[in-house]
């Protein structure tokens, strides 16, 4: 239950006192925001006792009167909007004017009021009004909110990244220090160990860049998408393919089990980078002598793709925030192994982006299994990229 | 000085503690390459684990590793525990903010407890330098 202030201006005593009345408890629900309000009023006779209390604490409605006494309720406006620019007062005015004066009632609008009340109106008008202004005034402040926060993330993400790309910088430097000053002696052959972490390094580094572009691309949201009647088998035997060498070379089957039809509408080159992602970490993180068992399963709704290891695998708390951006994993299993810590978020905004979602069970030194969910129809909305 | 021969100083046991593999691996090398023993710790988990198993001649920690100030307190322990080891505290903080928060002066080194502070990535040479000197 939010309490909200409103604070009502007005020289007539019986005037505040109706409106007292009629808002007082007076409570409701803004279904967009799940938010139930309710109000409590404050009373000022006067322009100048109004501006007093607002300076002292600024209630969320201001119900303005024009004519006052003293300063009158356009000027009491025009101090308001004297407030810092960095610091704006968070209040949303409603202007009540006499005689359903048109005029006033503009003025009172280009002057920052929200909204206006022409006298004499019923409890129903005035609670309508409150009601109209209040989910503005909610929304808002939700929207802020959301900004600071936006601002917040990219803050943070702009920072690790920084630290990221700084990493493998500080780590080749390093190595060609030990170079060029001969520092393990003539022996060719003892620097073959700094030459390939070197090259491992800058490998990690170029996959950090690329795996940024796919992440860029994604949150622009300016990605022309190329949708296409897609076979996830198919692209599937692809990223299988790459990784072949690899997998190979450490001794691991990939086995690929596909029943009836797997196809949807997508962008190929999306579900490539899903696909590639979920295949490379099998191999990657597994054990030399291991298995990858990819499985696509499709019904009329969704297409899913299952994809298991019997890798090194992970402890729940890991799993827990394995989707966040450059999350890796650091331990003696995976201190040699390359990542950019980007793949499984753009997995999981692209599985958004599809209408579905990403999940995995894991156990440690057994495996890990990620299962994929893609709504056949493909993107429903543009606005599923937005997390 | 010839590359390979370095001074002949006594062989010791050397603790490095970095959470970085290859910055690890990089300081590692140069000291093996001078006949010492190396403990590696990744980290400052790993380093706090290694004093309980062994006392070294010489301690070289890496500063910002799980936190921002592991190396510090990592410094701090080892002085606490064993007064007498000399420690290299290695910081990229200069080459990371630009800011040089001198703590080579008298005053910081004070409080870093460190014996000498070298930039990130380290030179060969310096970490040579700076290992005869202290074991002089």
């Amino acid at each position: 239950m939010e309490q909200l202030r409103i604070l009502i201006v007005d020289d007539e005593s019986g005037m505040r006192a109706a409106v007292t009345r009629a808002l007082d408890g007076f409570a409701f629900t803004i279904p967009e925001l799940e938010a139930d309000v309710t109000f409590t009023v404050e009373q000022a006779g006067s322009g100048e006792e109004a501006l007093a209390m607002i300076a002292a604490s600024a209630p969320d409605l201001l119900l303005l009167d024009h004519k006052l006494p003293g300063i009158s309720g356009l000027e009491v406006l025009a101090a308001l909007a004297e407030a810092p620019a960095d610091k704006p007062l968070d209040l949303l005015t409603v202007m009540i004017t006499a005689y359903a004066s048109l005029e006033t009632a503009v003025v009172a609008t280009k002057r920052g009021a929200y909204d206006f009340l022409a006298k004499p109106f019923t409890p129903e008008e005035l609670r309508t009004t409150v009601r109209k202004t209040t989910k503005h005034l909610l929304l808002q402040r939700q929207a802020r909110r959301l900004a600071q926060e936006k601002r917040q993330i990219r803050f943070q993400f702009i920072s690790v990244l920084v630290h990221e790309l700084k990493a493998p910088l500080a780590a080749i430097e390093g190595y060609l220090n030990l170079m060029e000053d001969h520092a393990l002696g003539d022996e060719l052959a003892a620097y073959d160990g700094p030459v390939g972490r070197s090259k491992l390094r800058v490998e990690g580094m170029r996959k950090l860049i690329m795996d940024l572009l796919d992440l860029t691309r994604l949150e622009s949201g300016q990605k022309q998408r190329d949708l296409t009647i897609v076979d996830v088998g198919v692209m599937a035997r692809k990223a299988i393919e790459t990784v072949a060498a690899e997998a190979a070379a450490r001794a691991i089957t990939i086995d690929l089990r596909a029943g009836g039809d797997v196809s949807m509408s997508a962008d190929p080159g999306e579900i490539e980078i899903v696909l590639n992602n979920l295949v490379t970490n099998a191999v990657k993180y597994n054990r030399d002598g291991g298995s990858v068992t990819v499985t696509l399963a499709a019904d009329d709704e969704r297409v899913t793709i299952t994809v298991a290891d019997t890798g090194i695998g992970l402890a729940p708390e890991e799993s827990a925030r394995l989707f966040g951006e450059f999350v890796r994993i650091k331990n003696d299993k995976t201190r040699s192994i390359l990542g950019s810590g980007l793949g499984l978020s753009i997995v999981k905004r692209l599985a958004q982006v599809y209408g579905g979602d990403v999940g995995l069970v894991s156990e440690p030194d057994v495996g890990t299994t990620f299962t994929v969910t893609l709504g056949r129809a493909g993107v429903a909305q543009e606005a599923a990229v937005l997390p | 000085m010839s590359h390979g021969t370095p001074e002949p100083i006594r062989p010791l046991t050397v603790l490095v503690v970095d959470d970085d593999f290859d910055l690890l691996e990089q300081v590692v090398s140069i000291l093996e390459a001078d006949g010492h023993t190396v403990v590696k710790a990744h980290g400052q988990v790993e380093g706090e684990e290694a004093l309980l198993s062994c006392m070294p001649d010489l301690a070289v920690l890496d500063l910002m590793m799980e936190n921002m100030d592991s190396g510090f307190v990592l410094c701090h322990q080892i002085k606490r525990l064993f007064p007498e080891v000399p420690v290299i505290l290695l910081t990229a903080v200069k080459s990371a903010t630009g800011l040089d928060f001198a703590a080579r002066s008298e005053e910081a080194a004070s409080w870093t407890m460190a014996d000498v502070i070298l930039d990130k990535p380290v030179r060969p040479e310096q970490l040579r330098a700076a290992v005869q000197r202290l074991l002089k």
